[in-house]
């Protein structure tokens, strides 16, 4: 297989995750698609190509770790766990709809697979700080992962954790930085100002690498929807786990990716898609069963 | 009779050469709570987190995750206000085995004032699903539920005093979760309290003894979990209960025992405690009799409480 099917594959994979996660939210009549929709490349790329994970035995002690800190993006993480076989495609069904191991925000006590619960925004990439601290003190070579937004990142136990993880070397951990450059309402553009999305990046002209950078973490920018850049970055962050310094992904992407009224709309950060929304979407997405 | 933070600080020692896996994070205050005696002894697996309150309980959330059973040091103050979230949904939402040392709970916080002063913890702490929530009197309680908050499997809040605390138990005692302590007997009136406030309000009862008031103390070192029956029991034999703690009376023991009294065995309850207010930055005898939870101060009280309800 040359690189390029290798990464064919990839896409229809994140198509299919993208529709999963759009038709599931539409069936419970509610959820979020903008973050999950942002996040998704970057997703099948963890769990399809970079992180050794066994769905058949989720709690393996020498399991990669992941931590979707932005947890409101929960049904990308069900999709992608779904079609990795961790949970059956069809309990995505179950999503918010009580009594679910699917909950609106990830919940380690719920689905085995999950790494830590979250959803109060600014809590993971400590986790995630803590559990590759206690892999080095063990002397255990997993890898952990941790992916933030950049909305979350206003969050000041984010910059705790940042300024703490170069501290203890941690070479083990990446954060990946899903910046997509919008969040549920936050500011409105200026007059003649232009963002990728319809209101303000929140971190528009400030240098976060730099920042970065500063604090001590190697820093990799990628177009987080192409996967030639995103799998060479993460399996680069992983090869250096025993390097000094934890990584730092930053995913330039696009809120709402993959369908173009979703894109770049802060609206559908946590909007139910119509049945006639949802048509187009599968049309555009390429999902035949949908059209039948 | 020892200050509580020695004691701590030793414990934590002991508790290292024990078991390898307790770690010590500390939010740069191990000097003051004395968690430095564990990093002089165990360096290697004291870890500081440096002044982040938030990411030290997330950090402890990780390690418990591969094994680890991580030992949190700081004030209170800051463990159950500051980091109260990350409390909140990485430790008690997710059942972690992270042990939270409150330090300097209370008033006496040496002289540091409303800042410092933690009164509103019990009420924060023993409302989160899955958390233990401790209260130790004295030296051989506080090492004990240390011992047994290390082994048991969960999330637990320790909270802790900063100096000298009376002792109310010998080195018999053995601390068991839920239970309470009939520390001293009484004919007259119940004090339940719990905390080194136990042991003031045993020295209020001597103080009462010979003015003809015979006052019981049930010690409760374990807000939560708590065994109603016996609490219900034990008050049950008074036509009074005073509930008396250093801590505000909004949510915190004398609520508790209200709320079952409440349901179990209706009867009147006066709580003691802090009353809606700010502390302040003064010593220990001064804010205690500010406070009225001085033995001198509460004896008084608990004097007029009984001519009124005469």
């Amino acid at each position: 297989m040359s690189k390029n099917e290798d990464y064919d594959e990839l896409e229809t994979l994140a198509r299919r995750g993208r529709w999963l996660a759009i038709s599931t939210v539409a069936k419970s009549g509610a959820g979020h698609v903008g973050g999950p929709f942002s996040a998704m490349d970057l997703l099948i790329a963890l769990y399809f190509r970079v992180m050794k994970v066994d769905p058949q035995n989720p709690r393996w002690p020498q399991r990669d770790r992941f931590i979707l800190s932005k947890g409101h993006s929960s049904i990308g993480l069900y999709t992608v766990m779904a079609l990795r076989g961790f949970l059956p495609v069809e309990e995505l069904k179950t999503f918010d709809k009580g009594n679910s191991r699917l909950q609106g925000h990830p919940d380690v006590t719920k689905l085995p697979g999950l790494d830590t619960s979250t959803g109060s925004l600014g809590q993971g990439l400590s986790v995630g700080l803590g559990i590759a601290l206690g892999a080095r003190l063990r002397g255990e070579k997993f890898h952990t992962f941790v992916m933030i937004g950049d909305g979350e990142l206003q969050e000041g136990m984010i910059w705790e954790a940042l300024h703490i993880a170069p501290r203890y070397k941690l070479g083990n951990l990446s954060a990946i930085l899903d910046w997509n450059g919008l969040q549920q309402f936050g500011w409105v553009l200026a007059i003649n100002e232009q963002h990728r999305g319809d209101r303000r990046d929140p971190w528009s002209g400030i240098d976060l690498r730099g920042i970065f950078e500063r604090l001590g973490w190697r820093c990799l920018e990628v177009n987080g929807h192409d996967y030639s850049q995103i799998i060479p970055a993460l399996q680069s962050a992983k090869a250096s786990g025993d390097s000094d310094q934890p990584t730092m992904i930053i995913a330039h992407t696009i809120k709402g990716k993959g369908v173009h009224f979703t894109e770049g709309k802060h609206e559908w950060h946590s909007k139910v898609a119509t049945k006639e929304e949802l048509k187009i979407i599968a049309e555009e997405l390429g999902i035949e069963e949908a059209l039948v | 009779m020892r200050a509580m933070r020695d004691v701590w600080g030793e414990t934590l020692v002991a508790l290292g050469k024990v078991n390898p896996n307790v770690v010590v994070l500390d939010a740069d205050l191990a000097n003051s709570t004395k968690a430095d005696k564990f990093a002089k002894a165990h360096p290697d697996r004291f870890l500081q987190m440096g002044i982040a309150e938030q990411n030290c309980v997330g950090v402890a959330v990780g390690l418990a995750s591969v094994g680890y059973v991580p030992w949190l040091s700081s004030f209170a103050i800051f463990f159950t206000h500051r980091a109260v979230d990350s409390i909140r949904m990485l430790v008690a939402q997710t059942h972690a085995d992270v042990k939270i040392g409150g330090a300097y709970a209370g008033v006496l916080t040496g002289a540091t004032g409303k800042t410092h002063q933690d009164v509103e913890d019990l009420a924060i702490m023993r409302a989160m699903p899955n958390m233990t929530v401790l209260a130790p009197a004295d030296e051989v309680e506080c090492a004990a539920a240390m011992r047994w908050a290390t082994d048991h499997q969960g999330p637990v809040y320790l909270r802790l005093a900063r100096d000298v605390c009376p002792d109310v138990f010998d080195a018999h005692y053995q601390f068991s979760p839920g239970t309470t302590y009939f520390v001293k007997p009484g004919t007259d009136v119940l004090l339940v309290s719990t905390g080194p406030q136990s042991a003031r309000c045993m020295e209020a009862a001597q103080l009462l003894e010979p003015q003809g008031i015979s006052a019981g103390v049930l010690h409760l070192p374990s807000i939560k979990p708590l065994n109603v029956e016996e609490l219900v029991r034990t008050c049950e034999a008074y036509k009074l209960v005073i509930t008396v703690e250093e801590h505000s009376v909004h949510g915190g023991l004398g609520a508790l025992v209200a709320e079952i009294l409440c349901e179990h065995s209706p009867r009147k309850v006066i709580r003691f405690g802090i009353k809606d207010r700010w502390g302040e930055s003064a010593p220990n005898e001064y804010l205690l009799d500010l406070f009225e939870l001085s033995p001198a101060r509460l004896s008084e009280r608990i004097k007029q409480v009984l001519q009124h309800t005469k």
